[in-house]
């Protein structure tokens, strides 16, 4: 590991907002956050926290709306020409072999065919590609393209290297080969890398890797809280120490109680903030639950259940956080209980649990004020276009449409609403839509 | 069929609602019309044409000819494609206007144009210059619009992780563009260039020997060769000159595009490899050789790395490539303005020839238009009552497909129009004459777009739902029903809207015709703007093309375009 001083990069009240007027989204609000040589810093929060437009924010590659980045103590201008990134979609050249991928990021900067072919030969080998020099990336597995990217970031030898949830598109195998050869690298000091930032929503990985986790939360994106982790590497998943930062962390992502109104929302158009519905299937949901009906005191430690149920932790928080805003189970310090309602849900029939679902809805302002417009509405109906145009004024465009989306969904489990897929129209369940 | 499933699917139609900027385009062209109708009203007055020779051994050297203006057009457009698309995807106030303009452009009867394109060169220019310029402008008006929708929208669905890499590993534009931009739209302008070519053939046949009443306009060509043929009745030189044309386009099909095609293979984005790539023996042989391989490796690498750096050292390192909202300077404004008073004149002049036209004329124009609408529609019909039930068998059925397939494809790379001599031979005499010849000229124009869209439609229907239907023991008839029609349906109506234009473009050849020294008309549109053309009576020219364009154009917006919506909306699988 390098051991170089002082800060590398500082964010200084970074903001970013997309849209104007009405449709105005913050997606990063006020960030403010440093990264000092020889860090490996994580960046965890749940898929639309922001973190990504943090990472493109920090590599220059997306000026912010507000507030500064520095680099170097120095107001960073376009992209940052020390950094690199490896992206979760590999972002690789299909066109070109798994050599010339690495070779083009030499070229861009000028260095002459004689010494760019040696050292993409030597980066290859080094990260175990020797021999596939001359593949194209379609022949490879996806961990082995993952490597021609991480070969291809090296290459450029960056001060700071970006890493945007590297391992996430990956198998479960290769992902962890790929963690232990990423970790020798950078703690044997064999790369000129002075710091990694790297971007993620799996909190073990973070906890595995990094030397500091920056906690963050959604609507608007913002960073909640900073962890340490002072584990020597290589950590060991299964000792008592390592038990306790993820759960401490885990407590952080799920364990914030709320007043009711803010743990709800409020309805759209009303000041304060709309919460998002989380986007899971019901019938996961309940799987859930029935999986906690089932242990003892119908409770579990969150930070086992990934590993119970075999979900990675980002989707098992949508589907903890859907739970809490139906009132099924809350949570406390890293554990997640079941509530009497949810026992009830759990053990019900499919018409009983409909219906608990159904009253339950009717409490969530979204659904609340879905229902009364429906209400209000001539003949009961209301287009998907009107119900998307009125959430584009409180979500981003496709995170409205994800919303309709899901409502849909949930409406139709506990049919207190009807959508007719023909029309686009959304009725009140009662009266009949045609067609159905 | 995996390729010719998206190179049929004409992307243009998906969104954009009629706009200011498309009644403005409209002014545009009405001035254009306008412009070139003036400048054609000072060419001379009889031009003889030079003497096309029909000896067999002038034919090599005719093809060579009329290849040489397909290439010149066909440069012409992947250069004015390369421009066009690029301004219209970065910057966001120029593509408020070119995508509309394009969108009008395509729907416009390009034959009507080569009278005035031909005598507003000739007023200017000497003749042989003038029809030179003439034709190759016609075949690059018939060539470049799809490549540039195709290049335009190759270069607005790169993927954001792509850009994100060459935004973070600093390449400039020319790299950009040749290590992203160019082999990411590769697959799309290489199909869209064989279109081009295809149209191209079409229009240079009639582009080639034109007569505007005492102007008889000839170009050395195959064009030439097969309408002076036709017009001498020697029967003998038809076939030897639909021989060689026939030669000309498998030559370029086994050595350019079969080739081009399994090369751009690997410029597919898909990360999974084909099942049965296609292949090439020219481009097999190539590979093989050492002497190719050689030159490769001593010339045009070092060559290439040459011209890299030196485009490295001067331009310096994109950002993030985003939509610029291109603020217009000083002079941007001058020229816009400069361009807009000059549209409001000439759309006033037009408006100003446009009252010249006497009713009669008027009533003309839409009794021709009702006809020619007719013989579209009808031309439609027949197509789809033989290509539905040919185009599934083809595209279900294997076996069938490997020997039919190829007879298909060199049947429909045949231009019609130079089969039209042929098919006026046999039909003219026969009851109805050119009413019915015209049907079938314009029906030979136009299906096999929608017998491509067909085959690769049924070729589409998932296996699983084609085990669904026989395990339920669907008939026939339900089959049909409930299944093949609607997996078909996109695909045909993307085949129709295509089938549909080239319709009231070929039906300005179809509808008159000189053959043998003699002229014959039917009514319709296209039959009313060649004669308009040959008597030089420019009013009612401007008043009929003006007309069919916007028949064409108010047809695809209010027609067509509600069904693709309804095909992409409920009938995609995917």
């Amino acid at each position: 590991m390098s051991t170089g001083n002082g800060k590398l990069l500082e964010l200084r009240g970074v903001s970013q907002a997309y849209g104007r007027g009405e449709r105005r989204f913050t997606a990063v609000e006020k960030v403010n956050l440093s990264l000092n040589a020889g860090e490996y810093v994580a960046l965890l929060g749940p898929s639309g926290c922001g973190k990504s437009t943090l990472l493109r924010i920090i590599s220059g590659l997306q000026p912010p709306t507000a507030g500064q980045v520095l680099y170097r103590g120095q107001p960073l201008q376009g992209v940052n020409p020390h950094a690199a990134i490896v992206f979760q979609t590999f972002a690789l050249f299909p066109w070109l072999t798994v050599q010339e991928n690495v070779e083009v990021a030499l070229k861009a900067r000028g260095i002459p065919t004689t010494l760019r072919s040696p050292r993409a030969v030597d980066l290859l080998d080094r990260v175990g590609l020797d021999g596939f020099e001359s593949a194209y990336p379609r022949e490879l597995s996806g961990g082995m393209r993952q490597k021609v990217g991480f070969a291809r970031a090296m290459a450029v030898e960056p001060e700071l290297l970006c890493l945007d949830e590297p391992f996430s598109a990956l198998d479960v195998l290769s992902a962890e080969s790929l963690r232990g050869e990423l970790l020798e690298l950078w703690t044997g000091g064999s790369i000129p890398t002075q710091a990694i930032l790297m971007v993620t929503h799996n909190i073990d990985e973070a906890v595995f890797m990094a030397d500091r986790i920056l906690v963050m939360d959604k609507g608007p994106g913002r960073v909640v809280a900073e962890v340490k982790v002072d584990l020597p590497h290589p950590r060991d998943r299964k000792s008592a120490a390592f038990a306790t930062v993820s759960d401490r962390v885990y407590a952080i992502l799920a364990g914030q109680t709320e007043a009711e109104s803010v743990e709800l929302g409020v309805a759209p158009g009303e000041p304060g903030r709309t919460r998002a519905l989380p986007d899971v299937d019901v019938n996961d949901l309940a799987g859930l639950l029935e999986w906690l009906d089932g242990l003892p005191g119908n409770r579990a430690d969150i930070y086992r259940l990934t590993d119970d149920l075999k979900v990675d932790s980002s989707h098992l928080l949508l589907l903890i956080e859907a739970a809490e805003l139906l009132g099924f189970a809350h949570v406390a310090t890293g554990d997640i209980t079941l509530t009497p309602l949810g026992e009830t849900f759990a053990e019900a029939s499919i018409l009983g649990r409909k219906a608990i679902f159904a009253a339950r809805l009717r409490r969530v302002p979204l659904f609340k004020w879905l229902l009364a417009l429906l209400k209000a509405s001539p003949r009961q109906q209301l287009s998907h276009a009107v119900v998307q145009a009125a959430l584009e004024l409180e979500f981003l465009q496709g995170e409205a449409e994800r919303q309709v989306e899901i409502a849909i969904q949930w409406g139709r489990y506990g049919e207190i609403l009807a959508y007719d897929d023909t029309g686009g129209m959304f009725y009140l369940e009662l009266a009949v839509a045609p067609g159905v | 069929m995996a390729q010719s499933e998206h190179i049929f699917r004409s992307e243009q139609f998906a969104g954009r609602q009629f706009g200011r900027s498309d009644a403005l385009v409209i002014l545009a062209v009405a001035t254009l019309i306008y412009g070139g109708a003036r400048l054609a009203m000072q060419a001379p007055v009889v031009v003889e044409g030079r003497d096309i020779s029909l000896a067999p051994t002038a034919l090599p050297i005719y093809a060579l000819f009329s290849v040489g203006r397909m290439l010149a057009a066909y440069a012409l457009s992947f250069l004015f494609t390369l421009v066009y698309g690029y301004i219209a995807a970065y910057n966001r106030r120029a593509e408020a206007v070119l995508m509309p303009l394009l969108d009008v452009l395509q729907s416009v009867p390009i034959l009507s144009f080569l009278p005035m394109v031909l005598l507003s060169l000739s007023a200017i220019l000497p003749e042989t210059i003038a029809v030179e310029l003439a034709s190759v402008v016609l075949i690059f008006t018939s060539q470049a619009w799809n490549m540039t929708f195709a290049w335009y929208q190759s270069l607005t669905t790169i993927p954001v992780e792509l850009r994100e890499a060459s935004g973070i590993f600093r390449f400039n534009r020319w790299l950009r563009l040749k290590t992203l931009e160019l082999p990411f739209g590769a697959n799309s302008l290489i199909w869209n260039s064989m279109m081009s070519w295809a149209g191209g053939w079409f229009f240079l046949m009639a582009a080639e020997i034109f007569t505007v009443g005492q102007r008889d306009f000839r170009l050395p060509g195959l064009g030439a060769y097969l309408s002076e043929a036709a017009a001498q009745g020697d029967r003998r030189a038809i076939l030897l000159g639909i021989g060689m044309l026939v030669l000309v386009i498998v030559m370029l099909d086994q050595f350019v595009w079969r080739p081009l095609i399994a090369w751009s293979e690997r410029f597919k984005l898909e990360m999974v490899e084909s099942d049965n790539p296609p292949t090439s023996w020219f481009l097999d042989q190539l590979r093989g050789s050492r002497l190719v391989e050689r030159g490769l490796a001593r010339f045009w690498r070092p060559l290439v790395e040459r011209v890299d750096q030196w485009f490295i050292r001067r331009l310096a390192p994109l950002g993030l490539a985003q939509m610029g909202e291109g603020q217009p300077g000083l002079p941007a404004y001058a020229l816009l303005i400069a361009v807009a008073a000059g549209v409001l004149y000439g759309a006033y002049r037009a408006a100003a020839m446009l009252l010249q036209v006497p009713l009669v004329e008027w009533g003309w124009i839409g009794v021709g238009l009702l006809a020619t609408l007719l013989r579209v529609i009808a031309a439609l019909v027949i197509t789809l009552a033989w290509t539905i039930p040919v185009g599934v068998a083809i595209g279900t059925n294997e076996r069938l497909a490997r020997w039919l397939q190829p007879v298909v494809q060199v049947a429909a790379s045949v231009p019609a129009t130079a089969l039209f001599p042929v098919v006026l031979l046999a039909l003219l005499a026969a009851p109805g004459g050119l009413a019915v010849a015209a049907l079938l000229l314009m029906l030979m124009g136009t299906q096999w777009y929608v017998l491509f869209n067909v085959i690769a439609g049924a070729a589409a229907i998932p296996q699983d739902l084609k085990y669904t239907a026989a395990l339920l023991g669907l008939g026939r008839w339900e089959r049909w029903r409930t299944l093949i029609l609607p997996a078909l349906f996109p695909f045909i109506v993307t085949g129709a809207i295509t089938a549909t234009g080239g319709a009231w473009n070929a039906s300005i050849v179809a509808e008159h015709i000189s053959y043998a020294g003699e002229s014959y008309y039917t009514i319709g549109l296209g039959s009313l703007i060649a004669r308009a053309t040959a008597d030089g009576n420019y009013p009612l020219l401007l008043a009929a093309t003006l007309s069919m364009v916007l028949a064409v154009a108010a047809l695809n917006r209010v027609f067509w375009r509600r069904l693709y919506r309804l095909a992409e909306d409920r009938f995609r699988m995917e």
